[in-house]
């Protein structure tokens, strides 16, 4: 009993927490192709959000919306409204780059710069002008490193390239690089597709000890996963977002048939 | 009917009694076909490499003598009373001393060398003697005259260039048989020679001047050298590495990573393999057209030369440096992007690093294309005869030049056989350039590559 009151304080302690970013009615095309019909979600601080579904759902696009990585594409349109602390990051008067100084992200396959360990982190500091000195840049990598957790495995080699790590490693180095400008927000595309079960256990790890720190979206395509690592969870399905709501509640007692149909694996 | 079933089974594809020793006929031709493709591509190989040993082989054989030169030393007296009448060493009259004056002075000193050491050959007079020294010899006495007037007065020993047929005799181009039939020289005076190089008077050594002298006129292939084709072509690929890499890459990048995706960038893209495949030539009467009619630019100038390979080299390096961005993976792009990198960071701090070995590979291809351009040099000039050494940069670029494939052609027109080794001389220092630079370009690759 004590159990479910504490769970029950969980949830609204989540419900009742800041909203860091909204999407409203958020749609996106692809030439004539529609991705994305008017998806409506909050991304909650200092928690874990996943995004879930079958592949092709839209959940990549959706994340990619977050710090405009869809600006690459040159037929990509997005329509709706997305903010970062109330600011509209589709606003043409707001500066792309400062928005992904913010919402930084990592990528489905580790991809570090053919750069030294140390440079690959030092770069988006520098190219910020967040340090005044070298000691200061010094600082700030072996800080991104730890909190990454791969110092202790890099701290001997660190003007070694940093493409000669091992996948796990090199995926941890890319979640320091992004930690190293101090984003506010991490988005995550899939940060262990690529990884063995035990770097993936390692990187999952991490995931919650940054979620203190930083509000982290991650896509994924694994239930365990969405389940072990977020709070809140979103099912899309065909580029329509179907069902949202806290990890616990949308595992146990989803409230469509589609969502409970995917989660036990009935399809997808 | 039994019989039939079983072999219909056989035939649909149920289990045959077969073993692994046993290579049916469809295996067998598979095989066979795998063999006639592979002997086919090692005849290939063998074919290229026997036409490139032939024309290594000819053109080795052919040029390697014009790296040496036969010289004839001796003690010449500058005869004051001859080169200095008035006897007050005025250089404006010293100016005015001609070949004429000079050649009886040579003359002489033949004459007095072969005495002293009792070198003579019967039917050789000191005039025939004589012919054994190119007449660039005179010329050669003139200007160390001009230079050294204090010398007047006084012997000098000079290393003096023999005729291009003694040349010839020793490098086996002329015979004693041949000789006989010429009017240039004797039997007798090639005996002479010979004599000569036994008493150590005439001797053959590396020809350096066919490095640093200029071109030479028909009658004295022996003096004739590259030194103002390299200075040319030397200048010209400077000019065509300034503006052809920056405009080069600064195109390709626009291009690759900022031009949007239409109808016009399309119509760019087809032009720009459209021109790589213009003939050269045609590019020669567009620079003779705009830079010298209409510009008014000097002709047989570098600066001419290297804005029209400018032309030539900047499809290809293009071609290249687009074929190299797109080579890097998109994943550093999003990488650089996902840590707030502006575009232009991403494409200049990770980019265009990754892509450098294949740009500077491209960069190099197109300027050792341009290097052996010959036909666009032909239509603005630079197949002149030039003998003057253009000046320093940047002013030099303006001067007249050669180029060293313009002067292999040049050579190759000329009547007299000597010209013909000079000519494959030239074409072994043009392929020595070439290896150079495709040598730096592997070297600059490495660099490059162990930096990331």
């Amino acid at each position: 009993m004590s159990e479910a009151a504490t769970e029950k304080a969980v949830d609204t302690a989540l419900e009742a927490s800041e909203i860091k970013m909204r999407g409203t009615d958020v749609s996106v095309y692809y030439g004539e192709k529609r991705a994305l019909f008017d998806v409506n979600l909050d991304v909650r601080k200092n928690s874990v959000t996943a995004l879930i579904g079958p592949s092709g759902c839209g959940k990549s696009t959706f994340l990619r919306c977050l710090n405009r990585m869809n600006d690459t594409i040159d037929i990509c349109r997005v329509t709706g409204e997305i903010t970062l602390d109330n600011e509209d990051i589709y606003d043409p008067k707001i500066d792309v780059v400062e928005l992904r100084a913010r919402v930084g992200m990592v990528f489905q396959k580790p991809n570090p710069f053919p750069k030294s360990i140390y440079e690959n982190i030092s770069y988006g500091p520098r190219i910020h002008g967040l340090t005044k000195s070298r000691s200061e840049l010094d600082e700030i990598v072996e800080l991104s490193l730890r909190k990454a957790a791969i110092w202790d495995e890099v701290k001997d080699r660190l003007n070694e390239p940093g493409t000669g790590l091992s996948g796990g490693q090199q995926q941890r180095l890319c979640i320091a690089r992004a930690i190293a400008v101090s984003p506010e927000v991490i988005l995550m595309d899939e940060p262990c597709s690529a990884l063995d079960p035990i770097a993936t256990a390692k990187v999952e790890e991490l995931i919650d000890e940054l979620r203190a720190n930083f509000t982290i979206v991650i896509v994924t395509h694994s239930m365990q996963q969405a389940a072990r690592v977020s709070q809140r969870t979103a099912m899309f399905h065909l580029g329509k977002l179907i069902e949202e709501g806290n990890t616990d509640k949308m595992f146990t007692n989803p409230d469509t048939k589609l969502t409970q149909d995917y989660i036990t694996g009935r399809f997808g | 009917m039994t019989e039939v079933t079983a072999d219909t089974t056989a035939a649909v594809g149920g289990p045959k009694a077969r073993s692994l020793y046993q290579v049916n006929e469809r295996t067998r031709r598979r095989h066979a076909s795998e063999r006639r493709f592979k002997m086919m591509g090692l005849a290939a190989v063998i074919f290229s490499i026997i036409a490139l040993l032939g024309l290594m082989t000819s053109i080795l054989s052919n040029g390697l003598s014009s790296f040496r030169q036969t010289y004839i030393t001796m003690e010449v007296f500058l005869d004051a009373a001859r080169l200095d009448k008035a006897g007050n060493r005025n250089p404006a009259d010293i100016e005015k001393i001609t070949t004429f004056t000079i050649q009886p002075l040579l003359q002489a000193a033949l004459k007095k060398t072969m005495e002293d050491r009792a070198v003579a050959v019967e039917g050789v007079d000191a005039k025939k003697a004589f012919e054994l020294i190119s007449k660039e010899a005179a010329a050669q006495l003139r200007w160390f005259v001009i230079e050294n007037p204090e010398y007047i007065g006084k012997s000098v020993t000079f290393d003096l260039l023999a005729s291009g047929r003694v040349d010839g005799y020793y490098k086996g181009r002329v015979t004693m048989e041949s000789a006989a039939l010429d009017r240039n020289i004797s039997p007798q005076q090639l005996m002479l020679a010979d004599e000569l190089k036994a008493a150590g008077i005439l001797e053959s050594r590396f020809n350096w001047s066919f490095f640093t002298a200029p071109d030479a006129s028909d009658t004295r292939p022996e003096a004739a050298g590259l030194g103002v084709a390299i200075i040319g072509s030397a200048y010209m690929m400077l000019i065509v590495l300034v503006l052809a890499l920056p405009i080069g890459v600064a195109a390709s990048i626009y291009l690759e990573e900022f031009a949007p995706q239409n109808r016009w960038t399309d119509l760019i893209e087809v032009n720009i393999s459209n021109l790589a495949a213009v003939p050269s030539i045609v590019f020669g009467i567009l620079g003779l057209a705009i830079f010298i009619n209409f510009a008014g630019l000097p002709q047989s100038a570098p600066i001419v030369g290297a804005l029209v390979l400018t032309l030539m080299t900047l499809p290809t390096i293009i071609i290249a440096t687009r074929a190299a961005l797109k080579a890097v993976p998109p994943s550093i792009n999003d990488a650089a992007l996902g840590v707030g990198a502006s575009k232009m960071q991403a494409i200049f701090h990770h980019i265009l690093p990754l892509a450098a070995p294949g740009i500077l590979t491209g960069t190099i291809i197109g300027l050792a294309q341009a290097l052996g351009e010959t036909a666009p040099l032909l239509l603005i000039g630079m197949v002149a005869f030039v003998r003057e050494y253009p000046g320093a940069p940047p002013e030099g670029f303006f001067d007249p030049a050669s180029a060293l494939p313009v002067q292999v052609y040049n050579w190759t027109q000329r009547g007299d056989p000597a010209f013909v080794e000079r000519a494959s001389g030239a074409i072994i220092v043009l392929l020595i350039f070439l290896v150079i630079m495709n040598a730096v370009a592997i070297l600059l690759r490495r660099r490059f590559e162990r930096r990331w």
